[in-house]
């Protein structure tokens, strides 16, 4: 094994991707994403690959269609006003069946809103990443670990499914450092083929097109349900959940990214009161961990969900415990972190037999 | 042992490489440890600050809201955390830039007069590993071996000519013996 | 008069055979247009270079955005005006490929024109062939970035007034001002002996790319009779009275000819 360093989150994930054999980087200047593309500039070059800093998010994620067009592992990263930009890339890249890793690292918003941490882009990211009948895998990471981690595991799976995968951080876990252990460089000639890419017929076979432009009905609905088929392999094999003293929990906390490490240390206090509590910590957000959670349904008496917006991934939960359990809220948004002490507080009112349906604005009006 | 340090001053004290030294001590001493920039709605006020946890046990939030210790280098900084501080909690202080007394009596403090101890020495700029050592010595954090291989650790390969100097600095801070009239008022 | 039927109706097949770079697709454009020229020029160049094997060409959005069906070389079809940043991307990842656009003037010179200026900028060794008919076309006739002062379209139905639309945008010349632009140069199809020059000058963008000497463009002046609401030969008459005053043919920057 190799040895631990200490790495901010958008490095590890930066050189994560390398090792996964990503050689080419466009992107475009935001914070709290960086990190990411400065360590990129530095490292690229030195691997025999390329960083270009594109004129706009816009033709950042267009280069980064044409090079996934190419076959090459790419990648691009952004935070959530320069996502809203990539969007119709995103979109295009989904209609032609492009693989390419799309890295969200969170802020406030809307608008330009702020550079402080945020999960507010989960709808973004599950339910409308760009216009069309389509999804992306979306892995929301909540270490530093992680982060690396799901470098190699974004690229595997676009490849696997021919589409685009987005790791949706946070700008906490970008700009935290912690231990990580890098994975281990990828060999190039372990990549999976692309006998579809565009790298010049060579006389060796027919021409190939790229293309999400479908003029006839029949045609686009046929091309549409056949990625759909891949879209129910993907919601049977790649759920995706991490549970945490859920075996005997009553309280069952759902949260992903950042907000799952704040939820885990206020299991902690509220299993040191008696009070049962447990975590779900969703790592695929699409798909959504139905599983995972209906798995926890037989003990539960209700799930707290808390996240850094108004409630978004709160809507999966419902559909996944579909009223079975009563879905409790509470969260903070605009780049206020929630404290475990908050948590613990909400847990104990759960517990009390209470129901929580709280936003920041609620709780001050309490 | 659970540990979250607090440390908070100016722009350009040295507060970030500081935090970075405790969490590289953590990461040889094979523990838990996350370190995060101020980052968040704790900027405003206009004072770096830097979140360092330690632990056993995986880091929950990585954000320290009731640090066990508080490294302050400024005053709007002692002033801004002062109160967050956990009951017996350590509170250091660079005396010369915040000639302050605890406003509380449930803390441990120390007053280090770090940025004059550093030009007298010789080690401009390096009042922050001063006050690194003086923790070190307070909490018990780490080891002072650790803490030097800490130093060669995070010392950047071109700027090797420092490692010496902060190991001094280290030391000054580790070896301090507070003479400092507010001692009367810690518990 | 009436070059463009001589051309496709009389001329003997044996003289004038599809050029293996292109497939047996019928395009979709509509009689009379420069496009079938125009098209068949690019395919030609790249037959004739030899360099069809390591060829990929990008489509637009507008009417050749079915040219993926009508080259038989590798093809990506873009989003409205990105094709030279797909094309950035193509290019990056194997450099020794021959990489050409294909693109009209709204999706070039108005929503594409960042990834137009930048790549050019960016001196991205790509070949543009920018079809400039003063009007859009798939969507039925508006007004482009190029439609000339007073033109009547859908959307300037009183004529384009400069006073509340602005002015037409000569793109040759805005960018050879800089630096990555290897050639710039502006053609049309009017009449046999334009054709022939802007052949040469398709093939030798495609040359000076090979060459890696910078971002190249091929501005072709071109007719939209169905959208002109002209007959064929009429819109050649109305694009040598009107447009090639307001865009005059000829080379705008040759960085091998100093």
């Amino acid at each position: 094994m190799s040895e631990k360093v200490l790495m901010k989150g958008n490095e590890a994930l930066a050189e994560a991707a390398i090792r996964a054999g990503c050689r080419h980087f466009f992107g475009y200047p935001i914070t709290p994403q960086t990190e990411l593309a400065a360590y990129m500039a530095k490292r690229l070059p030195r691997e025999g690959g390329l960083y270009l800093q594109a004129e706009s998010e816009v033709a950042a994620i267009n280069m980064v269609y044409g090079a996934a067009a190419a076959g090459a592992r790419v990648m691009t990263s952004s935070s959530s006003p320069g996502i809203s930009l990539k969007q119709e890339g995103i979109s295009y890249m989904i209609g032609a069946d492009l693989p390419a890793l799309i890295v969200n690292v969170q802020r406030g918003g809307p608008g330009l809103g702020g550079i402080q941490p945020s999960q507010a882009d989960y709808w973004q990211a599950t339910r409308a990443v760009g216009h069309g009948d389509g999804h992306i895998i979306v892995l929301a990471p909540a270490t530093v670990q992680e982060m690396a981690d799901m470098a190699a595991l974004a690229f595997e799976l676009g490849d696997a499914y021919r589409t685009p995968v987005m790791i949706l951080a946070d700008g906490l876990l970008g700009q935290m450092m912690e231990p990580v252990v890098l994975p281990e460089p990828l060999n190039s000639a372990d990549l999976p083929a692309k006998p579809w890419a565009l790298t010049g017929h060579g006389n060796a076979r027919e021409h190939n097109v790229v293309n999400s432009l479908f003029l006839v009905a029949q045609e686009l609905e046929d091309s549409i349900l056949e990625r759909w088929q891949r879209y129910r392999a993907i919601q049977e094999k790649e759920q995706r959940a991490e549970k945490y003293l859920t075996e005997d929990a009553e309280y069952v906390i759902v949260a992903y990214g950042a907000v799952a490490r704040i939820a885990r240390s206020a299991c902690n206090l509220a299993r040191a009161e008696g009070i049962r509590a447990g975590l779900i910590r969703p790592i695929s957000l699409w798909p959504y961990p139905v599983a995972a959670l209906q798995e926890t349904v037989a003990n539960a008496k209700a799930y707290l969900v808390s996240e850094f917006s108004m409630g978004q991934m709160v809507d999966d939960v419902r559909l996944a415990l579909a009223g079975s359990r009563p879905v409790n809220f509470f969260s903070h948004t605009g780049g206020i972190v929630q404290t475990p002490d908050e948590l613990l507080v909400a847990l104990r009112r759960l517990a009390a037999g209470e129901s929580i349906d709280l936003v920041p604005y609620q709780s001050r009006l309490a | 042992m659970e540990m979250n340090i607090m440390l908070a001053g100016f722009g350009g004290q040295g507060i970030l490489f500081a935090g970075k030294l405790i969490a590289y001590a953590g990461l040889l001493d094979g523990r838990e440890l996350s370190w995060l920039p101020s980052y968040g709605p704790e900027m405003r006020g206009g004072t770096a600050n830097c979140s360092v946890c330690l632990s056993d046990e995986p880091i929950g939030s990585p954000l320290v809201t009731a640090p066990d210790a508080l490294l302050a280098m400024n005053v709007p900084s002692f002033d801004r955390f002062i109160n967050d501080v956990v009951p017996s909690g350590v509170v250091i202080v660079d005396k010369t830039m915040a000639n302050v007394c605890p406003t509380r009596a449930d803390i441990r403090f120390c007053g280090v007069p770090a940025t004059q101890l550093a030009e007298e020495n010789g080690l401009k700029g390096l009042a922050n590993v001063i006050l690194v050592g003086t923790l070190l010595k307070m909490t018990g954090f780490s080891t002072i071996e650790t803490l030097n291989a800490a130093i060669d650790k995070s010392v950047p390969p071109r700027k090797q000519e420092l490692v010496a100097s902060n190991k001094k600095a280290l030391a000054i801070g580790f070896d301090f013996v507070p003479a400092d009239d507010c001692l009367a008022t810690s518990a | 008069m009436n070059q463009s039927s001589t051309l496709t109706e009389e001329a003997p097949a044996a003289l004038f055979a599809r050029p293996d770079t292109l497939t047996e697709a019928i395009t979709n454009y509509c009689p009379g247009c420069s496009h079938g020229i125009i098209q068949r020029l690019v395919a030609e160049a790249i037959a004739e270079l030899g360099v069809a094997a390591k060829t990929v060409g990008v489509c637009p959005v507008g009417c050749s955005v079915c040219a993926y069906d009508f080259y038989s070389v590798d093809m990506a079809q873009a989003a409205h005006g990105r094709a030279p940043a797909v094309a950035t991307g193509l290019k990056r990842v194997y450099p020794e490929n021959v990489v050409f656009t294909y693109q009209g003037d709204g999706d070039l010179a108005s929503i594409g024109m960042a990834e137009t200026v930048h790549a050019a900028a960016r001196g991205e060794r790509i070949t543009v062939i920018f079809i400039n008919n003063a009007i859009y076309g798939m969507t039925g006739g508006q007004m482009a970035p190029t439609s000339l002062p007073g033109q009547v379209t859908q959307t300037s139905p009183y004529g384009r007034d400069v006073a509340l639309e602005g002015y037409p945008i000569r793109v040759c010349e805005m960018l050879s001002s800089l630096d990555g632009v290897a050639l710039a140069e502006r053609v049309s199809v009017d009449k046999p002996a334009t054709v022939r020059k802007a052949k040469k000058a398709i093939r030798k963008a495609f040359e000076y790319q090979i060459a890696g000497l910078g971002f190249t463009i091929v501005e072709v002046v071109a007719t939209c009779p169905t959208n002109w609401g002209l007959t064929p030969a009429a819109a050649f008459d109305w694009l040598r009275e009107n447009m090639l005053p307001y865009y005059p043919l000829g080379v705008y920057k040759d960085s091998k000819a100093v």
